[in-house]
This record gives structure tokens, C-alpha cells and sequence, in this order.
């Protein structure tokens, strides 16, 4: 890491009580009948704790490099890559049926 | 310092230490480069050997010379180790290794200590497919298709997964070091745009060998899991989907066939504008063709699984996909063509593999896009006419790169001058023998002659002796530069520091170079393949 | 309160094949993340087998999760935040000068991750017991007894707890050699190699840790909250 920025200690224990905090609040949600919004908000929340984990305890939020972000960025994007070119085959089986009726 | 009847005793990378542990500890990446070499010539000549046993089995129609299982081992086998022990490590491993520091004007590769970590890791592997190989092999292609791979097949198929796994690692690693190296090292005044196009393919690859080899990596691993512990991901009887293998593995092994050519197309960038005295034509397009391929060459990889039951959407998804990533190669191709035009041909070895290279790659990647094709992939998928189309690329095309890559370099490395006119003779056995051993494939793929077939009906038979025919030449023009290579090491001519008259900033240094490469760091202010300030020697090298 | 670095002919820590200290701090720093960048694609692996078996087996995935431990998994959470934490604390002691402390904050993120390994061995240990483990010992019947309103088939739930042991045995994997990385971080920010001026190793093994602890706030909703609504 290039920068020698010291961040206050005040920011870190604050990430880490809004980490627990979402942790509390994604098993609990958990219990609740929200029908196929229960996954989305799961996954929203995570990835709201994976954020705030990169841009503040690894430092992303105050790296002057943006090669760094561009590696995080192309990892994320290659991962959804191979998912999605994949569900292409699997959510649409069975949609042609090629010559037979 | 000792004073030889030719010349001075210099001190260069070769003769500063001398033992075993020297080189065995070495993090000097010109030394790694040569321990790869080293390693993989000999998995060549096992992967070549397997390569004969197949061909001589195909002499008849009857399976006559190995049981059908046995054969089965061989394909698979020579595939496995052709592709993870030779060609992936080939040029980024040993010319990559070797001249990516001097080409960036650095001192050696951002962390040495991985890049000897990568050639051990590779040992690892390939002394377990060694071990894989002795006790019997492994029968079950080198695409381990499953379930036959993990619940039917009664070989060592373990112990070759976790072989290519290591394998995987080396490779993962090797690529982490060019992509900082290439980012981080590059020297005063060496803008992106003044790169040697060679760095460019060597970028693009290890980018592929980042993102792809992982996916691979990981497959492997669910599969010997599989086998060891009787997890239940790829069994069809417990709700698994064999397919779900297929696009795990061919999402990596698609991108693995460009990890194997684009080194070999930066090869042929470096020796065609040397050998037409001009710059490359189109500098900007080749060099953001190398970043296309590798990005496009990461959507098409279902187009190996056409036939095999992924849905009619999904396959014309990926046929569209898969055409596009020809536009990269084909510009490449005219560019190359472009630059040799109206230029001043010299027909020196180099540039008969750099040639050869383009004919013979441009037949590869056509005959690609008829595999593309829907309709046309039904009928040839899994006949020889895939098994021409890959080996024209992989050894027509990589493997002639390859090639012609050590011959321009030799001087470099060894500071000796192989002999030019075997060079010459073996460039054309190769092409000879090449041409004879695959173009036959393609006919009798047409016709209807499957792959991995161990006995096929006699009509087939004449095509397959000119094929097995071939292969005898084509292993004649392999062994030759093994020998006049060596040979040359001690009575070849001693070469200057830039034979060639190529332009680059390995050649400003001593043949061979010193340990840390150059003396002060360089400071670039000339854009690349500046042929129109750098002389044409007056003589041609000839060792 | 810093200690008295280590004294070397030239710039302490500078490796002889770069320029200058910023030169080999972009470049490790480069090299971390595109290691991480590879680890994602290894992980992402198993993501897709993980999406396609549920989007095929859902009920079968929705009970089997049922059936592993929320509160273990929730406080491994926890673990593992807290972990992160120690990490950031151990990097700002020793920019600040503070080697001790940065030491204790070490080892306090290494009894984290054991704790975190000490868990989930329980968890699997369970799990041997119902006799959940893939394989020719596999049992669910006592999950389709307790659920019968989703009805669901034993062999795709063989599915779940394959993917179960793979993706947590990896992590922990990842896990042992994190606490591995954070141990050898240690012992030598102890002994005074890494100091106020120079301690980009720390900077650097604690970027490897966050992701794994990244990898499992993933795993964890993925894994555990996949349906724990009540039942009617």
C-alpha cells in the first residue's frame, strides 16, 4: 500500500459495530417470512459487509492506485462471468426442442 | 580475469557460479528460464513419445498394437502432458522468463523468489505425473469427464488431477509475476505504447493464466474429492449434472488454448518486423488484439459442449460468441502480412517458423470457425477433423513459435550462433512433416473418422499411414535443434551482443547477459521496432 | 515508543530487483490483490455448482440447510469480524510505532481464527454424527422426517453437504494458513523486522485475511439462511 495515512482507531471499531450489527440483523431477517426477498436481502447485506471490509479494513477507500480497483473490479466481473454465461445454458433447457415436435 | 585465444572471459549469467546448488537455488530469471527449459523438453519427448505409440497403433485398422484400454491411456496421456507439462509453460516460462525483465529494462521479475517457487511447483507436478504415468495412467482424456473420471474409471486418476492442479499453481504464479513486473518495472521513458508487442502477448496471458486457471483448479480438486471421499457434486444417481463439469473445466481449458498461442504470436510480432526491417504494422491494433483475445476467449468455451446437452440457446449464444474471438487473430494475421509487405525479407530460421506460423495458424482458426458453426460442429465434433484444427494451432501455430522463438533468441541466451543451415533444413522437415501428419486428419474427420478411436473401418486406412508417415518426419525436425542447440553451446560460433540487428532492449545487452542485466538502468526514448535507425547487419549470421 | 529497527547497508527490506522502497511497495501490494483476484475465481468455482444445485434443488437445499447450526455459524460470523478488527488495529499499532501492541493484536486475530476452526470442527463433528456426510454412510431421513411439509428427496440433499464440507473445508483451509501467515507476521514483528518504517509484510498478510473472512460473509448466508422461516 502506497498511502501511509493512519486512519483514527474511531472508524475501524465503527465498521466493525455496523459488520456485527448486519450480522445480528441478516440471521434475524432470516426468521421472517419474506418470501424470495428473503435471499435478496441476505445477499445485500453481505455485500454490503463485504464493502464496507474492502474499502475500509483493506484500505481501498484511501488508496490513491487504481490499478486496485481495477483488479478488484475485473475479479468481480470475470466471477459473475462464469455465473452467468452458465445459467444461460441451465435457465434455458428445455425452452427449443431442435426438429422433434 | 582468464583469457581465452577468441576472447576475454566476461562475466555473464552463465559462467558466474558454477554447481548444482547454484542453479538449483538460482532466483536469476534467466537461470529459471533455462531449468524450464530443461524440464519441459524432456515432458516434450514423453508426450511425443506417446504421440508415436498412437500413431503406430493407427498404422491398421485393427486395434493390433495395444489393448483398447491402453490405448485409451495414451491419448489421454499424451494430451495431459503435451498441453500442462509443455505447451502452457513453453514460451512464458522459458522465453517469457528469460526476456520480459531485459525487454522492460528491469533487473529481474518483481519476485524472483516466486518465480524459482513456480519452476519447483512444477517439478512437484510433473514428478507426480511421472509417478501417475510408471503405475499404470490414466484413461480418461486429458478433459476428465465425469462421471467416468470420478465413479467409473479404475485408474490413477487422482493422482494426475492433483498433478495438473500443482501444475495449475505454477502457472497462476508465473502470470502474477509477468502482470507486476510488466506494471510496476517498466523503465524510465518505457510507456505502454513503446512496449515490445512480446510483452503485450505475455500481458494478455498471464491475465489468462490469473482469472482462468483457478476455475480449472478448483474442478480438478471437486473431482479427486469425488474419488477420495465419495462427495456427490458430478454423480448423476445422487441429482448431479455431468455437465456442470464441462462448463467448470472448459471455462478454463477454452482460454488455455490462447494461454498456449498468444505467447507464440508475440514471438512471431518480434521476428517478422526484424526480418522485413520494419515496424509492425499497426502497432496499436496488434497490441489490443492480444488484450481482445484474452478477454473474448473467456465467452465462447461452451462451443466444446455442443452436442453434449446444454440448451439450443445457450449453443447460439455461444456460436455468435465464438465468432467474434476470431477478429482479434485475423487482424493479426494481415497485420503481420501488412508488415512484410514492401519490406526487406531476409528468409534467416526465425523467419521461416515466423512464415510457416502464420500459413499454418491461419488454417487453424479458419477451420475454428467451421467448428463454430452449429450445424457444420454436429457432424465433425469428435471426429479427426477436430484433432487437425487444434494441433494446427497448437503445433503449427504455438509450437513453430515456439520454436522460431528459441532460434532468434539462442544467441541471446547462449551467446553462441546455432548452425543456420540445419536450422534451416530442420524449419522445413518441420513443416513437411507437419502438413503430412495433419492435413490428412482433417479428411478423414470430414469423412466421418472419430476421435480416440483405438481400430476404424479399412477405408480410412491410407489417409492414416500418410499421417503416421508424417509423424516420423515431423519427429526428425524435432530432434535436430535438440542436437545442433547443444551442440552449438560448445562450438557454435561466438554471437555478438545483437546478431540480428533487432531492435528491443534485450539486444543492447552483452550475448550472453549479466547477471543483473544491465549495467545502469536504461532510459527509453524511441518508440518500438525502430527499423528505420537501426542498421541491418552486413552479414547474415550464420554459426 | 518505537523500538530500534534493525540496521542493514541499505534501505531496510529493499529487494535488490527494484528501483526504490515505493517501486517493491507498489509491487507487493499489485501482487496481493492479484493473488486475491485468483482466489476469488478459485472460490467462484464451487459459487456457480452452489447456484446451479439450488436453483435445481431448492427445497432439498432449503431443508438440509435447516439442519446446520444458525447460532454457530452466526457467532463464527462474529469471530471472524472481530478477527478483521485485530488485524486493522495490529496495522496501525506498528505505523504507529507501537510494536507490542501490534504483536498482541496478532495474536489476538490468531486465537480468532482458532476459535473460528475450533466451531466449525464442532459443526462437523455433528454433522458426522447425524450421519450427514456424503457417502455411503449418508442418512436424511431424520431431516425429512422433521420437515414433511417441504418434501424433499434424500439424494439431492447429498448434494448440499457435499458443497457444505468442500466450501467450508476450503475456508478453513484458507483459514489455517492465515493463521499460519499471522504467526510468522508475529514472531518477527517481535524481533524487530518490521518497524514503523518498514512493515509492508503486515499491511500485505492482513489484506490475504480480510478476504478470507470476505469469503465467508458469503458463505455464511449462502450456507445457513437459505429458508429458516417457520413452518406452518
Amino acid at each position: 500500500m502506497s498511502s501511509e495515512h493512519v486512519i483514527s482507531s474511531k472508524i475501524y471499531w465503527g465498521i466493525w459495530a455496523a459488520l456485527i450489527c448486519l450480522t445480528v440483523i441478516t440471521a434475524s431477517v432470516a426468521f421472517i417470512d419474506l418470501g424470495p426477498l428473503n435471499t435478496v436481502v441476505a445477499l445485500v447485506i453481505a455485500t454490503l459487509k463485504a464493502l464496507l471490509v474492502v474499502l475500509f479494513f483493506m484500505h481501498v477507500k484511501y488508496t490513491s492506485e487504481k490499478l486496485t480497483k481495477t483488479v478488484i473490479i475485473a475479479a468481480m466481473f470475470w466471477l459473475v462471468l462464469l455465473l452467468l454465461l452458465s445459467l444461460a445454458d441451465y435457465s434455458t433447457r428445455g425452452m427449443i426442442h431442435a426438429g422433434m415436435p | 580475469m582468464a583469457t581465452t585465444a577468441v576472447t576475454a572471459e566476461r562475466e555473464h549469467y552463465l559462467n558466474t557460479d558454477y554447481g548444482i546448488r547454484s542453479w538449483l537455488l538460482t532466483t536469476d530469471h534467466k537461470r529459471i528460464a533455462l531449468l524450464y527449459l530443461a524440464l519441459i523438453t524432456v515432458f516434450f519427448f514423453i508426450g511425443g513419445f506417446f504421440a508415436l505409440l498412437i500413431r503406430l497403433e493407427l498404422l491398421t485398422p485393427a486395434g493390433d498394437l495395444v489393448q483398447a484400454d491402453t490405448y485409451n491411456k495414451l491419448f489421454s496421456m499424451h494430451g495431459q502432458v503435451m498441453i500442462f507439462f509443455f505447451l502452457i509453460p513453453s514460451i512464458p516460462a522459458v522465453l517469457g522468463n528469460f526476456l520480459v525483465p531485459m525487454m522492460v529494462g528491469a533487473k529481474d521479475l518483481a519476485f524472483p523468489r516466486i518465480n524459482l517457487l513456480s519452476w519447483y511447483l512444477l517439478v512437484l507436478a510433473a514428478g507426480m505425473m511421472l509417478y501417475c504415468i510408471i503405475t499404470g495412467g490414466v484413461d480418461t482424456g486429458w478433459t476428465f469427464y465425469t462421471p467416468f473420471s470420478t465413479a467409473f474409471s479404475n485408474t490413477h486418476v487422482i493422482e494426475a488431477g492433483l498433478a495438473i492442479f500443482i501444475a495449475g499453481f505454477s502457472s497462476i504464479l508465473t502470470g502474477l509475476n509477468f502482470v507486476v513486473t510488466i506494471h510496476r518495472m517498466r523503465a524510465p521513458g518505457l510507456t505502454w505504447s513503446r512496449l515490445p508487442l512480446f510483452i503485450w502477448s505475455i500481458y494478455a496471458t498471464s491475465i489468462i493464466q490469473l482469472l482462468g486457471t483457478p476455475v480449472l483448479a478448483i474442478t480438478l480438486l471437486l473431482v479427486v474429492f469425488e474419488r477420495a471421499f465419495g462427495l456427490g457434486i458430478f454423480d448423476p444417481t445422487r441429482g448431479g449434472d455431468p455437465l456442470l463439469f464441462q462448463h467448470l473445466f472448459w471455462f478454463y481449458s477454452h482460454p488455455a488454448v490462447y494461454i498456449m498461442i498468444l505467447p507464440s504470436m508475440g514471438v512471431i510480432s518480434e521476428i517478422i518486423p526484424c526480418f522485413s526491417r520494419k515496424r509492425v504494422f499497426g502497432y496499436g491494433a496488434v497490441a489490443l488484439s492480444s488484450i481482445a483475445i484474452a478477454v473474448f476467449g473467456f465467452l465462447v468455451w461452451a462451443h466444446h459442449m455442443f452436442v453434449a446437452g446444454i440448451s439450443l440457446y445457450s449453443a447460439m449464444i455461444f456460436s455468435m460468441l465464438s465468432y467474434s474471438v476470431a477478429v482479434p487473430s485475423a487482424i493479426k494475421v494481415f497485420n503481420w502480412t501488412a508488415t512484410m509487405y514492401k519490406g526487406s525479407l531476409r528468409f534467416s530460421t526465425p523467419m521461416l517458423y515466423a512464415m510457416g506460423f502464420i500459413g499454418l495458424f491461419t488454417m487453424g482458426g479458419l477451420t475454428g470457425l467451421f467448428l463454430a458453426a452449429l450445424g457444420i460442429d454436429v457432424h465433425v465434433t469428435d471426429t479427426y477433423f477436430v484433432v487437425a484444427h487444434f494441433h494446427y494451432i497448437m503445433v503449427g501455430g504455438a509450437v513453430m513459435g515456439y520454436l522460431g522463438g528459441l532460434h532468434f533468441w539462442w544467441p541471446k541466451i547462449s551467446g553462441r550462433l546455432y548452425p543456420e543451415w540445419l536450422g534451416k533444413f530442420a524449419a522445413l522437415t518441420v513443416f513437411l512433416g507437419f502438413n503430412l501428419t495433419f492435413f490428412p486428419q482433417f479428411i478423414l474427420g470430414y469423412l466421418g473418422m472419430p476421435r480416440r478411436y483405438w481400430q476404424y473401418p479399412p477405408e480410412f486406412q491410407v489417409l492414416n499411414v500418410l499421417s503416421t508417415a508424417g509423424s516420423t518426419i515431423l519427429a526428425v525436425g524435432y530432434v535436430l535443434p535438440m542436437i545442433y542447440f547443444l551442440w552449438s553451446m560448445r562450438y557454435g560460433k561466438v554471437a555478438d551482443p545483437n546478431p540480428w540487428g533487432a531492435a528491443g532492449l534485450e539486444w543492447k545487452t552483452p550475448s550472453p547477459p549479466p547477471t543483473f542485466n544491465f549495467d545502469e538502468a536504461p532510459e527509453v526514448t524511441w518508440e518500438a521496432y525502430n527499423y528505420d535507425e537501426i542498421p541491418a547487419p552486413e552479414e547474415v549470421p550464420v554459426g | 515508543m518505537a523500538d530500534t529497527p534493525l540496521m542493514t547497508e541499505h534501505e531496510e527490506g529493499l529487494q535488490h530487483q527494484f528501483a526504490d522502497m515505493q517501486q517493491q511497495l507498489n509491487a507487493t501490494s499489485l501482487g496481493m490483490w492479484l493473488f486475491l483476484a485468483t482466489e476469488i475465481m478459485f472460490f467462484g468455482g464451487m459459487f456457480l455448482a452452489y447456484l446451479v444445485y439450488r436453483y435445481w434443488y431448492y427445497p432439498e437445499f432449503a431443508a438440509a440447510s435447516r439442519s446446520i447450526d444458525i447460532y454457530l455459524g452466526t457467532i463464527n460470523t462474529a469471530v471472524l469480524i472481530c478477527s478483521s478488527l485485530t488485524v486493522v488495529l495490529s496495522i496501525q499499532a506498528i505505523k504507529l510505532g507501537k510494536r507490542k501492541l501490534c504483536v498482541m493484536m496478532l495474536l489476538v486475530t490468531i486465537l480468532f481464527g482458532l476459535a473460528f476452526l475450533g466451531i466449525k470442527g464442532k459443526e462437523w463433528y455433528d454433522k458426522f454424527e447425524e450421519h450427514h456426510v456424503p457417502g455411503t454412510s449418508f442418512n436424511a431421513k431424520d431431516i425429512i422426517e422433521k420437515y414433511p411439509q417441504l418434501h424433499v428427496e434424500p439424494a439431492p440433499m447429498q448434494i448440499f453437504f457435499s458443497l457444505y464440507f468442500a466450501m467450508t473445508g476450503l475456508h478453513a483451509l484458507h483459514m489455517v494458513i492465515g493463521v499460519g501467515i499471522m504467526s510468522y507476521l508475529a514472531f518477527y514483528t517481535w524481533r524487530g523486522h518490521y518497524t514503523q518504517q518498514y512493515h509492508n509484510p503486515v499491511e500485505i498478510g492482513g489484506l490475504y485475511w480480510h478476504f478470507v473472512d470476505i469469503v465467508w460473509i458469503y458463505l455464511f448466508p449462502l450456507l445457513y439462511l437459505i429458508d429458516r422461516k417457520p413452518l406452518r
